[in-house]
């Protein structure tokens, strides 16, 4: 192995850079098709046009050139490409799914996908009322399903005692001695409650007991007659409804698949397709269905039959087509029975809600629903309810808005497509009534905003007069407010709408009311009015917020105000300059919220702002916000806020803009640096910015720089040369010193060229030796060869300092290289080493490969001066013999293959790079190739490329040596 | 035990007329050959009545139980003694429905004192140490569409009034209401619901439920006479809590299928309904105002 090893005195080979080029040069020609052109154009305008599938590559549209026989591909495609045909048909394959597991009458399905569409699902709006309406009160269930809670003993309610029970009876009654009443239970306990009764309903169907499930779903809608705990009833309806949804879903599916329906020419039963009609059923599934009908009709209470005659109502489908409409008009009249408005108005609803997913077009019943509760309106207001309410502890406005969600469920239906005349008609009816304001929140919130903005002032006015007790005026302003933010209100109106609005808002003394107005009712100010009006709206904000410091609890309801000033607001300059916008920014005194709300206002504007800004009051303004923002930054902050922060900082960095006034711009620089020191990327921005100034000010000036220029240009290298010791990045610095050394270079600043130089080099061993990728901790050495690589390509135009020795970076360079801890199984210093080879000799040519203009290289300053070449060669030798030392330590350890891999690809340097010419290199690389083959651990195919070098090489002139170095080496024949 | 017996009728509803034929199979199943001493089917139909004990004295109602009219009553032998293979086997069976000689099949019935019941009796007689296999199915019996009475709406209107009511004691301790509404028919088809309007036109104090309740009135002749008793088949709510003033609430009943039946007269026994809208008011005072309903098949 030690014969390997010996030192070897290198000398490079001459190039000419000039002479290659022009060898490899490509002779070029005009062309005037892009070649890739006919591969893309192939789309067809139309889809008479067949497809020319591969057109031929001449022709510049595919159309053109149509293809005789028939194409297979375009045959089957009918001339459209899948996509386009898809686009083509009228539904969409998804909504067409959708719309065919609607069962129902196949002639009237379009009618009703299309209403689907519109009709807003109801699952949207079920988390909203359950997080809304919520008790801190004790609630109780009697059921005889769940274990646990005392018995109780529940009497026969039949007023004639029967010495029969008969099965019909038993169906509503509890068991006997099983009833459990739980009292005391938790809002949470309660809806655990329900859910295990959700759960014991689908075991109980699954473990065939059908009687059971029917008797839990009739136990569930009993609970629906209980009011005692009012405040929770929307949310009660909505999970013991999700029940009874399961259960229709449950006897529905268990209809269609047990019916053995012979599918046409088949004899073997199947299931019911999903969009059977009622004539395909058999008998034996439609007895099934009557009876399940039958037994529900047998229900003894009325609030149970309904809600589980209403479950099961698609079950209808079964029997006939056309019998929805008429089922729902009379479950309609039965839920007049119902004495309690609160209940009777939730089964109205429920019953809206099954009745919009049967096939039916007809929806009647819904304005039905709607005209029989306001007939029973009135109810509400009555002495009966009243002392009730006192009894229960609520006041009549809390239980007014109880009643939204079913109401606002009904309008919706009835409002949906419905002519703007259907609203004149509903109004008229409203305003017959008293203490319509429940009312009117409610057909705000249903009908469609455009009718409701044209009217504003009517609206206005209605309000205006419902000041009484009852539903509060506030939530109605609020209402009309979301409706106008959706739809504008003719132009002529729109100052008058807000005066009128505001004359009583402004009014309102509790502030939480005022801010929900106020939230809803700036996005109507900002989007119709100038600054000034808006301006004018902060400040009666700020007015109403300051007492007492009420704004502490009302952060989310001003963050709604901020986020919907901004959403509108394109204009920056307006925005700062109104003068009651910072103000209201400075009421969120809490520093986290204060911190969103400036993040939220920088997205904006680096969303928003696109064009650059000099204005002061911008720059101003922003730069307060920002500091907020980088003040916020602290040990304990997380590296994706401060990275989201640094962002935004810089964002706002970049879209500063002094045009020409450069001294302006550095002078910005300076100050956002001293404003944001904690913000690594905020710090390297600049610097990335401060170099940009310098190259545009070389630009502007063509290379020929003034003096005053001149200065201004070794101010920006200063600047970077000063900022960039403060990031924590090592990597960055990195960087971003060999990015300034090589602005600073470029204009001709060498001493503050070297200087970041010098201070890259310092930096290097302190490289952690893992870094962080993607979440996995890999070596830096890939890294830092790459990085060292770039650097060495800069230094062979930087020119010597007089001052230093010969080379020095370099040197430098190969100092530090040297004492950097390398992990020595791998071959990244070798390669490094390789590299500096690669960059010696280039830099010892008599002209270098490149330069920087106006910047003497050392090429132009020795003029190959032969000491010069002398010292370059030594460092080679030197460099070499590191190699082969790494090469040996390699075979000592036994990794053949990665000594085989440096040893080709050291052997491809010295052939490519060294003169051959000098025997002891041409004697080195044979010993190389024989090391390398000595292990079998090539690539083959990476020898024959080397050998097809060789060769190449020594049929050109001056190939002898070419020609004795394959003389030399012999290629192992695979 | 691993015999499976059973009898299927061809209808899903198991709904016949007379005169038409029953068919069907019997279904037995059975791991092992099974030996018997023959398999019999009988259908038999008859009417069952028993004296109340509120009517009669106690041991008369235990001891003079009415004999069973038998309505219908046919046997067949369906398979000689023999043997049936493992396996699955069924044995088709067709009976046709008609009555005894002077008798009338009426329609199937279950009621407290009087039941009218069909029923297919399925007997494997077999040796000596196995006990013999029965397996009872039960059919219903409605009436022909020809020759039987077709309902005739027969609306009425009705107003219930303090003034109204009967057998009160104290007349000022009943609170001040109306009640008005009407029933769309009291003849009734026994298919069809039940339906009216009911208006609570005013009402001094609060209601706590208006209900339907469906009575049968069954009677029973007998030596001593005649012994007739109302019994509740069901009671349906229409009206939940303080149901609202003015409005027009919806009588909607459906008559329950086997505990109701068209109206019956006979010289031995007859079946009656009547319908009683109960007002229950929040102290548990109760108004009930009767009607005598007709019900009919068609």
């Amino acid at each position: 192995m030690a014969r390997q090893t010996i030192s070897c005195e290198w000398s490079s080979k001459p190039r000419h850079y000039l002479q290659e080029c022009q060898k490899i040069h490509c002779a070029s020609e005009e062309v005037l098709d892009h070649p890739l052109k006919p591969l893309v154009v192939t789309v067809t305008e139309s889809r008479v046009v067949r497809r020319a599938f591969g057109g031929s590559t001449t022709s510049s549209t595919g159309s053109s050139t149509p293809t005789p026989t028939l194409d297979p591909l375009g045959v089957t495609l009918d001339g459209s490409d899948p996509l386009s045909q898809f686009a083509c048909q009228e539904m969409d394959p998804l909504s067409k799914m959708a719309a065919d597991s609607w069962d129902g009458i196949p002639n009237s399905k379009r009618g009703i996908d299309t209403t689907e569409d519109i009709v807003e699902p109801w699952s949207a709006r079920k988390s909203g009322i359950l997080s809304k309406f919520t008790t801190s009160e004790k609630l109780s269930i009697v059921t005889s399903f769940l274990s646990g809670g005392e018995k109780v003993v529940v009497k026969a309610q039949s007023s004639v005692v029967d010495k029969v029970k008969n099965r019909l009876e038993q169906l509503d009654d509890f068991e006997e001695g099983s009833v459990r009443q739980m009292l005391d239970l938790s809002q949470q306990e309660y809806m655990g409650r329900i859910e295990q009764l959700n759960q014991e309903l689908v075991q109980a169907w699954h473990h065939d007991q059908r009687v059971k499930a029917l008797k839990i779903a009739i136990q569930c809608s009993k609970l629906l007659v209980d009011t005692s705990v009012i405040q929770f009833y929307p949310s009660k309806f909505v999970l013991i409804t999700d029940i009874l949804d399961i259960f229709g879903k449950l006897v529905y599916e268990r209809l269609r698949t047990k019916a053995e329906y012979y599918v046409p020419g088949s004899k073997t039963p199947t299931a019911l397709p999903e969009n059977f009609t009622p004539d395909m059923v058999p008998e034996s599934a439609k007895e099934t269905c009557r009876n399940w009908f039958y037994k529900i009709a047998s229900i003894r209470e009325l609030v149970p039959r309904l809600y589980v005659e209403m479950a099961i109502l698609k079950s209808y489908s079964f029997l006939t087509s056309t019998e929805f409409s008429q089922a729902l008009l009379r479950l309609t009249r039965m839920t007049r029975g119902i004495g309690d408005p609160l209940v009777a108005v939730y089964a109205r609803c429920y019953l809206c809600r099954v009745g919009m997913t049967v096939a039916t077009a007809d929806r009647e019943y819904i304005k039905e629903n709607f005209y029989d509760f306001l007939a029973t309106y009135h109810q509400l207001f009555t002495p009966t309810i009243r002392s009730e309410l006192t009894k229960l502890k609520v006041d009549l406005s809390t239980y007014l808005t109880l009643y939204t969600p079913a109401l606002d469920w009904i309008l919706h239906g009835v409002a949906t497509n419905a002519p703007e005349k259907l609203l004149v008609e509903i109004l008229a009816r409203c305003k017959e009534k008293c203490n319509s304001a429940l009312l009117l929140n409610s057909i705000m919130a249903a009908f469609k905003p455009v009718y409701i903005a044209s009217r504003a002032l009517q609206f206005i006015e209605l309000l205006s007069a419902c000041d009484e007790e009852g539903f509060p005026q506030y939530l109605l302003f609020r209402t009309l407010g979301l409706c106008l933010t959706l739809a504008d209100p003719p132009a002529d109106v729109r100052l008058q709408v807000l005066n009128d609005v505001w004359r009583i808002v402004t009014k309102l003394e509790d502030p939480g009311h005022y801010i929900s107005c106020a939230e809803v009712w700036i996005q109507f100010a900002v989007k119709h009015f100038s600054s000034r009006e808006v301006n004018t709206f902060l400040g009666d904000i700020i007015r109403h917020m300051t007492p007492d410091r009420a704004f502490e609890q009302y952060y989310t309801q001003l963050q709604a105000v901020i986020s919907k000033i901004l959403m509108h607001t394109s204009d920056f300059e307006s925005l700062f300059t109104m003068d009651k916008f910072l103000p209201l920014l400075d009421m969120f005194q809490k520093e986290s919220i204060k911190v969103s709300v400036c993040k939220s206002v920088m997205d904006s504007f680096t969303a928003n702002y696109q064009e650059s800004t000099n204005d002061p009051v911008i720059i101003n303004a922003l730069m307060f916000i920002c500091r907020i923002l980088h003040d916020s930054v602290n040990a304990l902050t997380v590296e994706d806020e401060k990275r989201q922060i640094g962002n935004l900082i810089s964002a706002f960095v970049r879209n500063v803009e002094y045009g020409r006034d450069f001294e302006q711009q550095l002078s910005f620089y300076v100050e956002a640096r001293s404003a944001f020191t904690n913000l690594d990327a905020v710090h390297a921005h600049l610097v990335h910015s401060v170099n940009r100034l310098a190259v545009e000010t070389r630009c502007i000036v063509k290379g020929h720089h003034t003096r005053k220029t001149a200065a201004f240009v070794r101010a920006c290298a200063a600047y970077c040369y000063i900022t960039i010791p403060s990031i924590t990045s090592v990597f960055t610095r990195l960087e971003l010193y060999l990015l300034s050394g090589q602005v600073a270079l470029l204009n001709q600043c060498l001493g503050q060229a070297d200087a970041c130089f010098k201070a890259a080099l310092s930096i290097i061993p302190e490289l952690p030796p893992t870094m962080d990728v993607d979440g996995k901790q890999k070596s830096t050495e890939p890294y830092l060869v790459s990085y060292v690589s770039q650097f060495l390509s800069t230094l062979l135009v930087v020119p010597d300092n007089p001052e230093q020795g010969v080379l020095y970076l370099t040197r430098a360079l190969i100092n530090v290289l040297q004492q950097y801890p390398w992990d020595l199984s791998c071959n990244a210093q070798a390669v490094i080493y390789m590299n500096v080879l690669d960059m010696l000799t280039a830099a010892s040519q008599e002209y270098y490969l490149y330069h920087v203009e106006k910047v003497d290289s050392n090429d132009t300053l020795y003029g190959s001066d032969p000491k010069f070449i002398t010292e370059i060669n030594k460092m080679c030798s030197i460099l070499l013999e590191e190699i082969l030392i790494h090469l040996k330590n390699l075979g000592i350890n036994e990794q053949y293959q990665a000594q085989a891999t440096l040893a080709v690809s050291l052997f491809s340097r010295v052939v490519i790079r060294g003169n051959l010419k000098d025997g002891a290199l041409l004697n080195l690389a044979v010993n190389l190739w024989n090391l390398a083959q000595k292990h079998n651990c090539v690539d083959p195919k990476q020898v024959t490329k080397i050998a097809e070098y060789l060769k190449k090489k020594s049929l050109q002139q001056d190939g002898n040596v070419y020609s004795e170095l394959l003389a030399k080496i012999q290629f192992r024949k695979e | 035990m691993a015999i499976n017996l059973d009898i299927k009728v061809k209808r899903a509803n198991k709904v016949y007329r007379e005169g038409e034929k029953i068919t069907g199979l019997i279904l037995i199943q059975s791991p092992s050959d099974i030996k018997h001493d023959g398999i019999s089917l009988t259908m038999e139909g008859t009417v069952n009545l028993q004296l109340s004990a509120k009517n009669v004295g106690i041991f008369e109602a235990f001891y003079n139980s009415v004999k069973p009219i038998q309505l219908v009553g046919m046997t067949s032998e369906v398979a000689p003694a023999g043997k049936i293979p493992s396996g699955k086997t069924e044995i088709p069976f067709e009976f046709p429905l008609t009555p005894r000689a002077n008798k009338i099949l009426y329609e199937t019935y279950h009621g407290v004192f009087v039941n009218i019941q069909y029923l297919l009796r399925c007997e494997m007689k077999r040796s000596f140490l196995a006990k013999d296999l029965v397996k009872v199915a039960e059919f219903i019996v409605e009436y022909k569409p020809s020759g039987s009475e077709k309902a005739t709406p027969h609306p009425v209107k009705f107003s219930i009034t303090p003034e109204s009511l009967q057998n009160v004691k104290d007349k000022s301790r009943i609170p001040r209401f109306s009640v008005t509404g009407h029933l769309d028919s009291t003849v009734c088809c026994i298919t069809k619901p039940f339906t009216g309007e009911l208006v609570v036109e005013s009402c001094e104090v609060p209601i706590k439920s208006v209900e339907l309740q469906l009575v049968r009135v069954e009677t029973c002749g007998c030596a001593e006479g005649y012994a007739k008793d109302a019994t509740e088949i069901q009671n349906i709510q229409i009206g939940e809590g303080n149901v609202p003033c003015g409005i027009a609430i919806p009588i909607y009943m459906v008559f329950p299928r086997l505990f109701t039946c068209p109206t019956l007269s006979t010289s031995n026994f007859k079946v009656e309904f009547e319908v009683n809208i109960v007002i229950i008011f929040q102290d548990d005072h109760l108004i009930t105002e009767n009607f005598r309903i007709v019900l009919s098949r068609y």
